[in-house]
């Protein structure tokens, strides 16, 4: 009986395919970088060393006060991150009262997750919800003044949640304007064009803090001697109009990139502009424009940190405000509270990047399909 | 469109059909929307008049010549506190235009090599490159000055414990302290020696590209430039007798007196800033260089260009006309968060004008209404300048 | 009143809040009556004068003056909606009518009583700008302070003192300017600056919540007069009247020995004086528009102008301020007061 006499196939040798291979080829191909390679690695092993020692092997972990974190050489300092935690997230909302802020974040939660991730349904339903209801439940809620609920003035609202307050509604309110603007820029009535060019490039023109300055010093002489807007809100309101005229330039970037065919077919149709508009075209150019949407979004949850500016104390305010705090004083607390905060903000902002990436590759998939479905369905 | 508008003005036109055609339906709603844009403006002005009024509040422009009374740490011109406001106007805007335009430098250096860098075939280069780039950009700015003031820069030593650089300089927790070059007659001779090596170094390059073209001998015009731009001004400092003397901080009370100081408010908004919008400036080198066709590339190492030279000759020229629209709008975030300076104390425009001059003289609408303006022509100033740079740039394409 | 409308636009939670504020003409009043809280600018914080705690918890020698004008005019000293300000915002938050009254240790100026539209009342605490320093230095007196780094905060009288004490004394110096006082502190706690100026009132609070308050030294050099008061806005006699008799009230209740804790009894007092003070003789109420217990409030429930003195910054605080110009003329201060018939 024959026996197939040939030997097995031998793996390449490991300078060809092997870890050996893999490391010549991406770090050592050439002297200049095999030279930056070192460099590279000695870097890294510099910060990653500074980093490990700094927030673990020579940090803090217990300590009633400052003095605690006064050592020669002490690292990160937990205690007055632990100390302060409360008021990082709630600012001075009352203790008793903080479950209101949960339940207002979870409602929001239950009403994101059908909208966000593609596999839950209800899409529908959980929009309306979050655009319509969940708005007035999350203001009685936070704010109280009701039977059963005690008021809690704005004035008390502070860290994360306002944050998060400032830059969820901020774009919220920042979309639909945002759109108007958007059509207006591209309108064929020229001063309805004008006003909203005008608009655009004026706000884009200014940083946003003169913008918050304004807010907070000169509104009051806009208004009438009796009318006067909460100071959050003014914040609020600024914002808003500030992320709209960033959201209307991305929006039209969407709306030039739609062929001339769908405009005109649906006027061939018959449509009205706002059936042309809300049917046809805006559905195409929002998907388009996802990402630019997302980043503007992530843009304004950074920016929301210079309400501090004008003493509203968000997030970053508030651990501003922590440090000044006599009690706990220390060479290693300014550090520890900024990394805090900034972890926190990175955290968020990182991983709105990286849901939007994924939606935008699920997108361009589905633009390559010979059917394309709606988003998430 | 013009079909549809046609057809619809086929329709009898009576009172109602009237506001059935485009055209006129057009006009009313521009007339409404300025109506109500008039209104609005009216009521605002009027509520602002009639609060300035009541309250007895001062108005007009004339406080721009009226003595300031405060002093500023930093001022590129003559300051004091018996100088004007309108003085104080021109000492904001200046250090805002100085940390502008030295952080745009610094931002589109680091830009440019991190950007290279993720793209680099080395793994561990590209890998540290995007953790630069994912850290800082999704951290507000404003806290990453904050870091930069208040955690890093207060842990320098006191005065009194300074690190001493070589050459004379001191760094310390008030500044950087540097000798202060004192030009003494003669130096003259150095400027003009500078400017004629500038002047030959471009004739060279002019004359060097259309030899190159007529002929296609090329010529190390860099090296040959360097020399003459620095040589010419080295040789006419040495044959003067080197007419240079050096003013050198000394430790005199409580600060350094003398020299040249680099303040740490500057220091820190120099570092926030650069560090942040380069962030943003690798990403746009990044997609710059990734939307210059392969074929480009190969193309070109085929003809035996070394790798060097494809960069600088093919893809990078290329790229540019990718990266400048958005570098632009870099640039002017840029300037607009340079305004973030008023939070770690660097007297920038909007601490000194906005915050100062409002508070001392309390006449708002003014103060806000020139700071608007002193802004929206930075942005349209930096918007012309980049357009005219890219519509050069894309004159390359022959 | 408040009125909440939770107007709800979008998602997360936000409100209009409008303040029904002042209509012009002898109209705060009203205004304050009918909203049933008076709207009260105080600073963001300075321990003794205005501060927060965690729990969103007010006092101090402002906050005090808050709580009596509303016992005096609302008869509750806890219908006080506080709105904390900073330096850049109290002028236009009190003209703009979002405040009823500033009580934010602010300086009685010329200028912000000519062309700033404030009205101010009195004279709360009689306080000068001074330095601290770090006792290492070795400044002794203001003249020393040639060549050196002053951390200040922006927008204040300081800011303008600084500089003409300056040149006044021939001396240089960097100012270092800062929008709130806490970060002024902070770079003069780092060694940014070689001293901090503010008023003095402020620099001993500020050097006794320091961790080794001794290795500081206020400078003994006072710069400027700085009369701190509450304003009103201009243009509503009526209003000013009544926040100006409050302060007097506090100040008569002090030198007829009308206290917190005595002042049940010394309302059976024969002594006219008190009596008309606390409103058994005469009606003295009516004139302001207020009822005639207006005063007697005031004492009962936030004590006499000593009372608030000693407990917000005084020898009952843990600041400790001597009183000094701030005793009452019969005890060789400045603090007096017209008397009430």
């Amino acid at each position: 009986m024959a026996r197939d006499i040939r030997p097995a196939a031998m793996p390449p040798p490991l300078t060809v395919t092997g870890p050996v291979a893999w490391v010549r080829q991406n770090l050592f191909s050439s002297p200049l970088n095999g030279f930056l390679t070192l460099l590279g690695a000695w870097i890294a092993y510099e910060v990653l060393a500074n980093v490990v020692n700094w927030a673990f092997l020579n940090a803090t972990w217990q300590g009633e006060d400052g003095s605690a974190c006064t050592r020669e050489g002490a690292g990160a300092c937990w205690p007055f991150v632990q100390a302060k935690f409360g008021q990082f997230m709630y600012g001075r909302y009352p203790d008793g009262e903080r479950w209101r802020v949960d339940l207002t974040y979870a409602l929001a939660i239950a009403g994101l997750a059908p909208l966000l991730i593609p596999r839950v349904p209800g899409k529908l339903w959980a929009a309306i919800y979050l655009a319509g209801i969940f708005p007035l439940i999350a203001v009685v809620l936070l704010l109280g003044d009701v039977p059963g609920l005690s008021y809690v003035p704005t004035q008390l609202w502070g860290g994360l949640l306002v944050t998060l307050v400032v830059s969820s509604a901020g774009i919220a309110w920042a979309f639909p304007i945002g759109i108007i603007l958007a059509l207006g820029r591209r309108s064929q009535m020229p001063i309805v064009r004008m006003v909203s060019v005008g608009f655009i490039e004026f706000v884009r023109g200014v940083p946003l803090i003169t913008v918050l300055f304004m807010a907070s010093v000169m509104l009051p002489l806009f208004l009438p001697e009796n009318v006067s807007i909460d100071k959050l809100l003014r914040a609020l309101i600024m914002v808003a109009l500030f992320s709209a005229a960033y959201l209307a330039e991305v929006i039209r970037g969407g709306l030039q990139a739609i062929p001339r065919g769908q405009f005109e077919a649906a006027d061939a149709l018959g449509l009205s502009y706002a059936q042309k508009m809300g049917l046809i075209i805006l559905p195409q150019a929002l998907k388009l424009v996802i990402p630019g949407i997302v980043n503007t979004f992530i843009g304004l949850f950074k920016d929301t940190s210079l309400v501090l500016i004008i003493g509203i104390f968000d997030l970053l305010g508030i651990v501003q405000l922590g440090l000044a705090d006599q009690k706990w004083i220390s060479p290693a607390t300014p550090i520890t509270g900024y990394v805090f905060a900034g972890i926190v903000f990175w955290i968020f902002c990182f991983s709105i990047s990286r849901y939007s990436q994924m939606i935008e590759r699920r997108l361009a998939a589905g633009g390559q399909r010979t059917t394309t479905k709606p988003l998430g369905e | 469109m013009a079909t549809a508008a046609d057809k619809r003005s086929d329709r009898p036109v009576g009172p109602a059909g009237l506001l059935f055609r485009p055209e006129v339906r057009q006009l009313v709603y521009q007339v409404l929307l300025l109506l109500a844009l008039a209104l609005v403006v009216w009521w605002v002005a009027s509520n602002v008049a009639a609060n300035l009024r009541r309250q007895n509040i001062a108005s007009g422009f004339d406080f721009l010549s009226r003595t300031s009374g405060f002093d500023v740490s930093q001022s590129l011109i003559d300051y004091s506190n018996a100088s004007s406001y309108g003085r104080a106007f021109w000492v904001g805007l200046l250090n805002t235009l100085l940390v502008a335009g030295l952080g745009i430098a610094f931002a589109t250096l680091i830009g440019f090599m991190v950007g290279i860098a993720r793209l680099s075939p080395n793994w561990l280069i590209a890998r540290l490159a995007s953790a630069y780039v994912e850290i800082v950009r999704n951290v507000p700015l404003l806290l990453q000055l904050f870091f930069w003031y208040f955690a890093v820069l207060k842990n320098l030593p006191s005065p009194r414990q300074s690190y001493v650089l070589p050459g004379g300089g001191f760094f310390n927790v008030r500044g950087l302290y540097l000798p202060a070059p004192l030009p003494q007659p003669g130096f003259g001779a150095v400027v003009l020696a500078f400017g004629l090596g500038i002047a030959a170094a471009v004739g060279l390059w002019m004359w060097a590209r259309r030899r190159q073209r007529l002929t296609g001998r090329p010529f190390p015009v860099l090296r040959v430039a360097l020399a003459l731009v620095l040589g010419l001004p080295l040789i006419a400092f040495v044959a003067t007798g080197a007419p240079l003397a050096f003013e050198h901080p000394v430790l005199r009370g409580f600060n350094f007196q003398g020299g040249l100081v680099i303040l740490p408010e500057l220091m820190a908004l120099l570092l926030g800033l650069s560090i942040y919008t380069a962030s943003f400036i690798a990403e746009i080198v990044r997609a710059g260089i990734e939307g210059v066709p392969k074929g480009q590339r190969e193309a070109a190492l085929a003809l035996g260009l070394s790798n060097g030279q494809t960069l600088r000759l093919v893809v990078i020229p290329q790229a540019l006309r990718i990266i400048i629209p958005p570098l632009t709008s870099q640039y002017l975030n840029l300037t607009k968060n340079s305004s973030l300076g008023v939070a770690i104390g660097y007297p920038d425009f909007v601490s000194v004008f906005t915050g100062t001059v409002l508070n001392q003289t309390g006449q708002a609408v003014e103060v806000i209404l020139i700071t608007m303006g002193v802004f929206l022509t930075l942005s349209l100033l930096t918007s012309l300048f980049m357009n005219w740079f890219n519509r050069h740039m894309a004159l390359v394409e022959r | 009143m408040i009125r909440l409308v939770p107007t709800a636009i979008a998602t997360a939670g936000a409100l209009i809040a409008m303040t029904a504020g002042a209509v012009a003409q002898s109209k705060t009043l009203d205004a304050v009556k009918q909203r049933g809280q008076l709207s009260c600018g105080v600073n963001v914080g300075l321990a003794g004068f205005s501060a927060a705690d965690d729990k969103g918890n007010w006092t101090g020698l402002d906050v005090d003056y808050c709580k009596a004008i509303a016992a005096a005019v609302l008869g509750d000293a806890k219908k006080v909606k506080y709105v904390p300000t900073t330096t850049k915002e109290r002028f236009t938050a009190l003209q703009s009518g979002e405040l009823d009254v500033l009580a934010r240790n602010t300086t009685w100026t010329i200028q912000r009583d000519s062309a700033q539209g404030l009205s101010f009342v009195g004279v709360n605490y009689y306080d000068g700008q001074g330095f601290i320093v770090k006792k290492a230095a070795g400044a002794k007196t203001g003249k020393d302070l040639g060549g050196a780094t002053v951390c200040v905060q922006t927008g204040t009288t300081t800011e303008l003192n600084l500089a003409d004490f300056f040149k006044a004394s021939k001396l240089q110096y960097k100012p270092l300017v800062f929008e709130k006082a806490d970060e002024a502190l902070r770079a003069y706690q780092a060694d940014r600056c070689d001293a901090y100026t503010t008023d003095v009132s402020g620099l001993y609070s500020v050097r006794l919540q320091m961790a080794k308050p001794d290795d500081h030294l206020v400078l003994p050099d006072v710069i400027s007069k700085e009369p701190l008061g509450p304003a009103v806005r201009q243009g509503d006699s009526q209003w000013f009247t009544i926040v100006r008799w409050v302060h007097f009230a506090l100040l008569n209740a002090e030198e007829l020995g009308v206290t917190q804790a005595n002042v049940d009894q010394m309302a059976a007092s024969t002594n006219a004086d008190i009596k008309r003070l606390l409103g058994k003789q005469d009606e003295f109420g009516k004139g302001l528009g207020l009822d005639n217990e207006w005063a007697y409030r005031i004492i009962k429930q936030v004590g006499n102008y000593g009372d608030i003195f000693d407990r917000n910054v005084g020898a009952g605080s843990r600041i400790k301020i001597d009183r000094g110009l701030n005793r009452l003329w019969t005890k060789g201060g400045l603090q007096y007061a017209p008397p009430i018939r």
